[in-house]
């Protein structure tokens, strides 16, 4: 009967296995991804300066995470990633961010104008001239802005409106809110100045003769026609509706990235095998258990990292090695108790279950205390930490499944009840030496 | 009982290193990357042998770019550091490094940061350490709660903050002495490590304190007495083995991760070195024998 709770252990680590094994494919859902300093590509953090809009900040930002990811998009990028982030509760000025990475691209001069030259609309009342005759021109916002904006148009003037026929115009048609905003704005200034600002210059400054209610306005600046084209695609691909600035980048090139990707493989594999090498010849049987353990603990962790999923980065990987180290910890505590209890006079059956029950209070504050400091860690931050904080948590995490639930079902499984005599003695004890423990 | 007995003799060995590594961080403070600072770190590989770095100090600087400090990087690699860098900069530094198409070679990285990240990281990092460190003594106080005789909870705290300090100025001196000698300026991933050896290095010092929790608790239920500074003793011969042992096994995967791991890891894998050894020592030497003379102090005033 006791082997029953083993096998249960054994088959489910089997199918975690052949999970593991056969999702690696590029192809496949559960592939672990790669960070791009693994893989190569370029991370762009922009500045985003919600301040400068008037009224709902948030949708604006989330307008503008949409407007980049199109731009991204055309950029032909395979799975890129486009969020937005604020900066941290202790920095000192709060900041909204745009986060962009691009797998595979290390031009970052052509990704930076790609995603940056997207132009910014605005639309300013100009004050009325001060008495006083101030030399530069006050310039009201009136919260219009390119996000109200439905598509804009090129079209040729026929002649009205001050421009000569012929000459290009770009016509702006506003989406439904916008369209409101516009008929409001005009309706409420008619003799006032509109001015039209583009990347934060005005281009043109009609006046206005009565309000407005089509949705629809006319920008006749002094534009060539290319010049008028470029501005009715960038202003269709989506104007920014927040200025933008680029606050860091990080390139790292394939080559490097494959490098480090397999350097942390194969450290990987040495320090697995390093671990269960000693623990092997130091524990013993119990090693032996501790090892297979170990195994599965390798499994736990690669499964936690394809599902959630954990983007795999150098510093992970940094992680994923301490944390096989760190976890047949927990073995070690539990195998010296056991030890103890042997010499006390107890049998191999009732030493692994005492063994187990007494070694569990020091392994959770240990435990405890290395997951606080993971989360304090995660929260500190920057994707090299939050690789590292991750992949180190949910490794104390499921080091206490493997050392302590899965060792204790195995060793149970086989050392039979009441089981005594010199070699249980021998095959629970440790050390170099081919004696059992003496007293 | 040998290290209880004569624990002035560790305290001063504990205390001479702690000195040490606090004079290694005030001569030669380790400098701070551009995570910290802001600015550009330029990564090239050169195709065929690379040019010396007095040469590309000259084409920089004739260049333009008078503030860069130049480092070799692999084998036929240059790091370049400079203040942050606009794109057209950044294409002037790569033609200054091929020397106008003479030389081939490809970037293989580029990372540049703004002042307001690079502040806001070195903030962070203050926070995050200090938290930590609060963290875990409210823990370590809270978990040992039941065990207030005769020694306060707290005792067992305190001497835990003395551990995490030691147990991160040592690493952290180590660092000042390696990156005075090689060149390496301290980033995110030193203080990741620095961070990484807060939450481990307790873990054995928890051992130790378990077992004294543990004899306290059977010694109170038998009635019998024995000794603060016999319990300690005790406790630190028994716990001596797995002390050693789970230290061992985090040893010896580090050491795969630094010989055999990406370099970008290796630095970060030295200090944690430093730090678990650091962390065993000083479980076993400073924090219990710590406890008997603190032991004195609480229970005057309880």
């Amino acid at each position: 009967m006791r082997f029953i709770p083993a096998l249960g252990v054994l088959i489910i680590a089997g199918l975690l296995g052949w999970f593991v094994l056969t999702t690696n494919g590029t192809g496949s859902h559960y592939g672990i991804k790669l960070g791009l300093d693994l893989a190569g590509g370029t991370e762009l953090i922009y500045k985003a300066d919600a301040n400068a809009v008037a009224g709902d900040k948030q949708g604006a930002l989330t307008s503008l995470r949409d407007v980049i990811e199109r731009r991204v998009n055309l950029f032909g990028v395979a799975e890129p990633l486009v969020q937005l982030e604020k900066s941290s509760a202790v920095a000192g000025t709060q900041e909204d961010r745009l986060l962009v990475e691009l797998p595979g691209v290390t031009d970052v001069k052509a990704a930076v104008d790609a995603i940056g030259k997207t132009p910014t609309l605005e639309f300013k009342l100009v004050g009325t001239p001060s008495e006083n005759a101030s030399s530069t021109v006050a310039y009201v916002s009136t919260g219009l802005t390119g996000r109200y904006l439905k598509n804009a148009e090129l079209q040729f003037s026929a002649g009205q409106s001050g421009a000569a026929a012929g000459t290009p115009v770009v016509v702006l048609n506003f989406n439904d809110e916008g369209t409101k905003m516009f008929a409001k704005i005009t309706g409420d200034n008619v003799g006032k100045q509109l001015a039209i600002f583009l990347d934060g210059e005005p281009i043109s400054s009609p006046v206005i003769q009565e309000a407005i209610p089509g949705g629809t306005a006319t920008i006749t600046g002094q534009f060539t026609p290319t010049e008028a084209r470029d501005l009715v695609r960038n202003l269709n691909f989506g104007a920014l509706p927040v200025p933008i600035e680029l606050a860091s980048s990080n390139t790292i090139g394939p080559s490097l990235g494959g490098a480090a990707f397999q350097a942390g493989l194969m450290a990987a594999l040495i320090g697995f095998l390093l671990v269960t090498l000693f623990m092997i010849l130091w524990y013993r049987l119990s090693g032996v258990v501790a090892s297979v353990a170990l195994v599965i603990y390798v499994l736990l962790t690669v499964l936690v990292m394809k599902v959630v999923p954990i983007t795999l980065t150098a510093s992970g990987i940094a992680g994923f090695i301490l944390s096989i180290g760190l976890a047949v910890d927990a073995n070690v505590l539990i195998f010296e108790r056991m030890k103890e209890e042997l010499r006390h006079g107890k049998d191999a059956h009732d030493a692994v279950k005492i063994g187990f029950f007494r070694a569990w209070s020091a392994i959770r504050d240990g435990h405890l205390t290395m997951l606080i400091s993971s989360i304090i860690l995660f929260w500190l931050g920057t994707s090299i930490v939050q690789g590292f904080a991750l992949v180190f948590g949910f490794g104390v995490i499921a080091s206490l499944i493997s050392a302590v639930f899965v060792s204790r079902v195995f060793l149970l499984a086989i050392v039979p009840e009441k089981a005594e005599g010199p070699i249980w003695n021998f095959l629970l004890s440790s050390g170099f030496h081919l004696k059992a423990h003496q007293k | 009982m040998f290290i209880v007995e004569n624990r002035t003799w560790f305290f001063l060995f504990t205390g001479l290193l702690t000195v040490a590594a606090i004079l290694a961080l005030v001569i030669w403070t380790p400098k701070l990357s551009i995570d910290f600072t802001g600015g550009s770190l330029v990564e090239v590989a050169y195709t065929d042998a690379r040019p010396y770095i007095t040469e590309i100090q000259a084409t920089l600087e004739g260049a333009g770019f008078t503030e860069a400090t130049v480092r070799e990087s692999g084998d036929k690699g240059m790091a370049i550091r400079t203040s942050t860098l606009t794109p057209e900069r950044h294409d002037a530094l790569l033609i200054a490094l091929g020397e106008d198409g003479h030389r081939m070679l490809t970037e293989s990285r580029f990372t540049s940061i703004g002042p307001s990240l690079g502040n806001e990281l070195s903030t962070k990092a203050l926070y995050a350490l200090l938290s930590v460190i609060v963290a875990i003594v409210l823990y370590i106080a809270w978990a040992f709660r039941k065990v207030s005789r005769p020694v306060s909870s707290w005792a067992y705290g305190i001497t835990v903050i003395v551990i995490l300090v030691h147990d991160i100025l040592v690493p952290a001196g180590f660092f000042a002495i390696y990156a005075h000698f090689t060149g390496v300026q301290a980033d995110t991933l030193f203080v990741v490590a620095l961070l990484a050896i807060l939450g481990y290095s307790v873990n054995d010092t928890i051992v130790i304190f378990d077992r004294v929790r543990e004899h306290l608790g059977k010694n109170e239920k038998t009635g019998a007495r024995q000794d603060f500074a016999e319990v300690v003793g005790r406790s630190i011969t028994e716990t001596l083995g797995r002390s050693i042992n789970t230290s061992l096994t985090v040893v010896l995967a580090l050491t795969a991760l630094a010989f055999f791991g990406s370099p970008v890891t290796l630095e970060f894998a030295l200090v944690l070195l430093a730090g678990v050894i650091a962390g065993t020592y000083s479980s076993i030497l400073l924090a219990a024998p710590l406890l008997v003379p603190l032991s004195k102090f609480f229970t005057k005033r309880a």
